[in-house]
């Protein structure tokens, strides 16, 4: 029986590897939701730079302040660019629908949640994932996400990354990007698509550290009720045993 | 079963403090369903404070503006009609505004922080309708007063600073909001004079 | 003063008594192990469902154009939503986890004998329930998994011959899933299911203590009562298994709020990726399953190359469930007592359930289809070999009294 059971259990993850197929490698992002200054930065970048075609129509300005630590005067005047919108109101986008999908051939996804769809690690990596592809109509392409539909917006920051194969030490090739001409670093462009990535994931899930410090009074609370519980109980079945 | 003696005083203590701390997480656990029905955030934008550009309201005039889905009211009052309200005062329930229906600034004799701007919920403090501006007509309700606010619902009849009449089932005059202007012609609803 | 109130409700109706039938004078085995915690946590986990359930209506909104919405709505704008929120989404995995376990405890100490056949059948009755009451409240959050789950497994009746389109079509209430489907699904999750719930829950404790209580010997302890007619090994309900239950009720909350407060999503399986996209018909996932607790089911439908079959395979798996009772003929009922067959049989078993639930979650490749065909086999096996060597099955002598 034993055996069996450890037959079944080395079989399976193997099969699974087998189903796996081919996944590109997904950079770490590392995002830390209580770097309140990168948030910052990144609901910053990401209006300037992403909010002209993507809403995050889900979560409000006056929300997104109070919880990164922004005044509503600040949000105003540097990141609520719709004159008409008011610090309550959600985070809609600039351009029309319409006009969008005929630009891009698609609407461009709302972007709340895009960090619990896809995951940190693949925002992180699709930004950092542009490259020079003169078969696009935009002139790139993206490694993990092939035929992608928009320009690299980034590219006055990082330049434009080419492919190149790289022969490493131990004879392997490997493709890697090489950008050139943009404003800023790797090291500084890595910070800047971080920065994003940050406040994409605090968009998906705003409430996640107000969750878990809750999450740490409920479960010290459970184990002091589990404690005196269990006393009650070995009290009571004293009669039994 | 054992017949081995019980520590009852050690049972009833155990008890009680399963009790009280299960009690504890009761009422923490009722406490996400309670707050649940508290306004939302959406209410709270929706109910944010209101800016109201009144430079272009003509004399005689009443504008609508929406406040917390209530309608407020901004009348702009000529001269004749704030003389003619200091003639009512035997007529009213409560001619000095000494019931709270307005904040501590706009407890005056015109109810207002501009006499010429007078500013009010809209909904009468009977039931919850909302009065019809008679500019012209309201003398035929109340004889010798040119203009008024007049309940379609069940008749309540208030001035144009809109304290309620006597011998009419409103018990209260009209609600004034907080509000503060930020010059001479531009009014914010829901924000108390003086409050940033 | 008390008593007067308890003795005039008591003239009118049987509070007192229906106290004592039950919970304070109800005699239990006193050997319940661990696996005797899931009925009452089960009861626990249903509390939830409802309560949030009927919060989290307050503030949903079941049109095709509002529903995704309405959710991060709550998630956001409403105080304590994510709170209700995740209590709702962590509870009905936690449902399952509950009630699986509740089944295999069944299954192990051979609770769906006789005379508990009945008692059986009304927990199967609330487990179909319950997979109906799952699949269409999977659908309400309108996110890109909910959409596509309710498209395939709503297709899955399309097998029946001759009514399957025409059936399909009837039960959307439109071409493809829609509003329309949206709404009954509402409707019958919130109201219909949860009200034939509750009183299948009835029915299954009224069987339960009509019959009492099994226990992992298998031994029924009313055949073994005192001068008082109180069974030797049994004590009240009250207060031995409501303070074991309270302790139980503790241990489980510690598991079930680490999940909510700290991986809600449940590593992808409570709350799928993909769902935190609005349902859109004109693109699939790249890989769509159901939530974990169909994929064992799931796993059978896709290893037979059968459309029609398959649903009839699937519908099998679940039905010969019910028949349980009837297939096992042997008069022991506790695995401790019966053959090194019977335990590597159940052994199997449990194995089967979980590769299947595990192949059913991972994206079909020809050789997981190769495993999943022979674990749905192990599955029916299961039944097919008990109903074979249990007519003149080798046991170990019963003992007269509870062992502990």
């Amino acid at each position: 029986m034993k055996k069996l059971l450890i037959a079944l259990v080395t079989l399976v993850p193997s099969l699974a590897f087998a189903a796996g197929g081919s996944h590109v490698h997904l950079e770490s992002a590392n995002i830390d939701l209580n770097d309140k200054e990168s948030l910052q930065r990144g609901v910053g970048l990401f209006q300037h730079n992403c909010s002209g075609c993507h809403s995050t129509q889900y979560q409000r300005y006056s929300r997104v302040a109070e919880d990164l630590d922004i005044s509503i005067d600040d949000m105003r005047s540097k990141y609520m660019f719709d004159e008409n919108a008011k610090p309550g109101d959600l985070m809609q986008n600039a351009i029309p629908e319409v006009d969008a999908a005929r630009w891009f051939g698609a609407t461009p996804p709302d972007l709340t949640l895009v960090a619990r769809v896809r995951g940190e690690d693949w925002v992180y990596t699709y930004l950092k994932g542009f490259y020079k592809d003169e078969n696009r109509p935009f002139g790139v392409n993206n490694t993990v996400f092939p035929a992608v539909g928009m320009p690299h917006v980034l590219e006055y920051l990082q330049g434009l990354p080419v492919k190149q194969v790289v022969k490493q030490e131990d004879g392997t090739e490997v493709t890697t990007l090489v950008a050139t001409g943009g404003k800023l670093s790797a090291e500084e462009y890595d910070q800047v698509v971080r920065d994003i990535t940050g406040f994409l994931v605090y968009s998906g899930d705003p409430v996640k550290l107000e969750r878990e410090s809750l999450g740490w009074w409920v479960m010290g609370f459970l184990f002091i009720f589990f404690v005196i519980a269990y006393l009650l109980k070995k009290e009571y079945w004293k009669d039994v045993h | 079963m054992s017949n081995a003696p019980v520590d009852t005083g050690r049972r009833r203590f155990l008890t009680a403090a399963t009790a009280v701390v299960g009690g504890v997480g009761a009422v923490a656990v009722a406490v996400p369903f309670i707050k649940s029905w508290n306004p939302s955030a959406k209410a709270k934008a929706a109910g944010a404070p209101v800016e109201v550009n009144i430079s272009k309201v003509e004399p005689g005039q009443l504008i609508r503006v929406e406040w917390r889905g209530k309608p407020v009211w901004v009348v702009r009052r000529t001269e004749e009609i704030l003389k003619n309200l200091a003639t009512l005062d035997d007529q009213l329930r409560d001619p000095a505004s000494a019931e709270e229906q307005q904040p501590a600034y706009a407890q005056n004799a015109v109810r207002s922080i501009n006499p010429e701007y007078f500013i009010a919920v809209g909904l009468c403090t009977h039931l919850g309708c909302s009065p019809t501006y008679l500019p012209d007509t309201f003398g035929e309700q109340v004889e010798g007063v040119p203009s008024g606010f007049f309940c379609p619902c069940h008749g309540s009849k208030f001035d144009m600073a809109g304290r309620v009449f006597q011998g009419v089932p409103a018990p209260l005059n009209l609600v004034v909001p907080p509000h503060q202007y930020i010059d001479d012609g531009n009014v914010i609803i829901g924000v108390d004079q003086g409050a940033v | 003063m008390v008593k007067n109130i308890v003795d005039w409700i008591d003239a009118r109706i049987p509070m007192t008594a229906t106290y004592n039938r039950h919970i304070g004078h109800y005699a239990t085995p006193t050997n319940f192990n661990f696996w005797y915690f899931f009925g009452s946590l089960a009861m626990l986990v249903l509390v939830n469902q409802l309560l949030t359930g009927i919060w989290l209506t307050m503030n949903y909104v079941p049109t095709a154009e509002g529903a995704f919405a309405s959710i991060e709505y709550i998630m956001r704008d409403v105080e304590y939503g994510w709170l209700l929120r995740y209590m709702h989404s962590t509870g009905a995995s936690a449902f399952f986890v509950v009630i699986y376990l509740h089944m295999f405890r069944g299954l192990i100490y051979g609770s769906y004998q006789k005379p508990r056949e009945l008692l059986w059948l009304f927990g199967m009755l609330i487990f179909l329930v319950l997979m109906a009451e799952a699949f269409m409240g999977y659908l309400l959050p309108w996110g890109q998994m909910s959409y596509w789950g309710a498209q395939v497994i709503i297709s899955l009746f399309g097998a029946i011959p001759v009514i399957g389109d025409d059936l399909t079509l009837w039960i959307r209430g439109d071409f493809v899933v829609s509003g329309a489907t949206l709404n009954r699904f509402f409707a019958l999750h919130v109201i219909a299911l949860p009200l034939v719930l509750v009183v299948l829950v009835f029915l299954h404790l009224i069987a339960l203590h009509e019959v009492g209580s099994n226990n992992p010997d298998g031994i029924e302890i009313k055949k073994n009562k005192d001068e008082n007619g109180w069974p030797k090994d049994g004590i009240p309900f009250h207060p031995y298994y409501t303070v074991k239950d309270i302790l139980g009720t503790a241990g489980f909350l510690i598991v079930f709020c680490y999940v909510l407060f700290f991986m809600p999503e449940g590593g992808g399986y409570f709350l799928e990726g993909p769902n935190f996209e609005a349902a859109n018909p004109m693109k699939t996932p790249e890989h769509i399953a159901p939530v974990w607790y169909f994929t064992p089911f799931y796993a059978i439908l896709r290893a037979i190359p059968d459309k029609l079959l398959g649903v009839v395979g699937m519908g099998l798996a679940i039905a010969v469930l019910f028949v349980l009772p009837w297939l096992d003929r042997c008069k022991v009922k506790s695995v401790r007592y019966r053959s090194l067959i019977h335990k590597l049989n159940i052994g199997q078993f449990a194995v089967s359930f979980v590769v299947l639930g595990y192949l059913g979650a991972v994206p079909a490749t020809p050789e997981l289809t190769i495993a999943a065909r022979i674990f749905t086999l192990t599955y029916f096996g299961f039944f097919l070999l008990l109903w074979i060597y249990s007519k003149n099955e080798k046991t170990k002598p019963v003992p007269e009294r509870l062992t502990h």
